[in-house]
């Protein structure tokens, strides 16, 4: 059988190892690669659809096209990239399909600031113009990963699902799933400056929104 | 190279994901550390933002149901077979 991949185009020598298992027929490859990567990619259908049946439907048919595609994939993207490519593509159709109501953040606009303007001095003040009238109050020490509580999560769940769809896909793949800035933007199709913009944004939205549940008096 | 904190508060606040990912200019970094070193309010607020992330990366995995994992693999094994 000819081999359908050039493994001199894939990212690294352990994905083209992988990816010539897989197109081998290896079942615990493509059994540790499930394993591996089925809740990440859960983690991001969520971030598209928020139904959770919808979401392991878009995961379960990503293996599904995954397999389907393994014979012909060129390795001209990387293996990831292309897996969570076909996730993206599903995710979005099945919203098309159902007919996703859009969240109200969506229809209202995320904000352009970080910060609420009038935390801040008028830009006509006399000596200090632009700096904080009222300072962010400190936040009580967070626990550390191991235990983070379940009502914390949930508020940072909660913080995650208010977002637009685009700055939701970003914080999710950066901080949650700890991508690289690179793979991100290879997957969504971004520049380095506007991935960054959405970050922004979305990290201040998600500040903005944990802050009553952290900060130190209310604890 | 001036030590006088000409950055303010507000224009900060917007600089801090680009700082934290080491995007900013060199002169514009400066400005940053000098300001960081001069303005509580600041320090705390790029602290929280800090946190955040951590608290992101802190969340845990989710899990593909059992029957939907069996799915996939069993999808799998007819295909060789």
């Amino acid at each position: 059988m000819i081999p359908a991949a050039d493994p001199g185009n894939l990212v690294d020598d352990a994905e083209a190892e992988l990816l010539l298992r897989l197109q081998a027929g290896d079942e615990a490859a493509f059994t540790d690669l499930v394993d591996r990567w089925s809740a990440p990619l859960l983690r991001v259908a969520l971030s598209c659809t928020r139904a959770r049946a919808l979401a392991e439907e878009a995961v379960q048919d990503t293996w599904l096209a995954v397999l389907q595609g393994l014979d012909g994939f060129q390795g001209r993207s990387s293996l990831k990239t292309w897996v969570f490519r076909i996730l993206l593509y599903t995710c979005r159709a099945k919203i098309e399909r159902e007919r996703r109501v859009p969240p109200l953040s969506d229809l209202l606009g995320s904000g352009d600031r970080a910060v609420p303007a009038e935390q801040f001095l008028s830009a006509s003040h006399p000596h200090w113009p632009g700096h904080w009238s009222s300072p962010p109050r400190a936040w009580a020490p967070v626990p550390d990963a191991a235990a983070l509580g379940a009502e914390l999560g949930r508020h940072i769940l909660a913080a995650v699902e208010t977002l637009p769809e685009r700055h939701r896909e970003v914080l999710v793949l950066r901080d949650v799933e700890g991508w690289t800035s690179q793979e991100v933007c290879l997957l969504l199709g971004l520049t380095p400056a506007n991935q960054r913009l959405l970050l922004h944004r979305a990290r201040s939205a998600v500040r903005t929104r944990l802050e009553p549940y952290l900060t130190a008096e209310t604890r | 190279m001036s030590e006088v904190d000409d950055l303010p508060c507000n224009a900060l606040v917007e600089m801090t994901t680009d700082y934290l990912e080491d995007a900013l200019p060199p002169d514009e970094r400066s400005r940053v550390d000098v300001h960081l070193t001069q303005c509580p309010g600041c320090a705390e607020h790029l602290s929280q933002v800090r946190t955040t992330i951590r608290l992101l990366g802190a969340l845990p995995g989710e899990r593909l149901s059992a029957p939907a994992r069996e799915a996939v693999l069993q999808r799998w094994r007819s295909r060789q077979a």
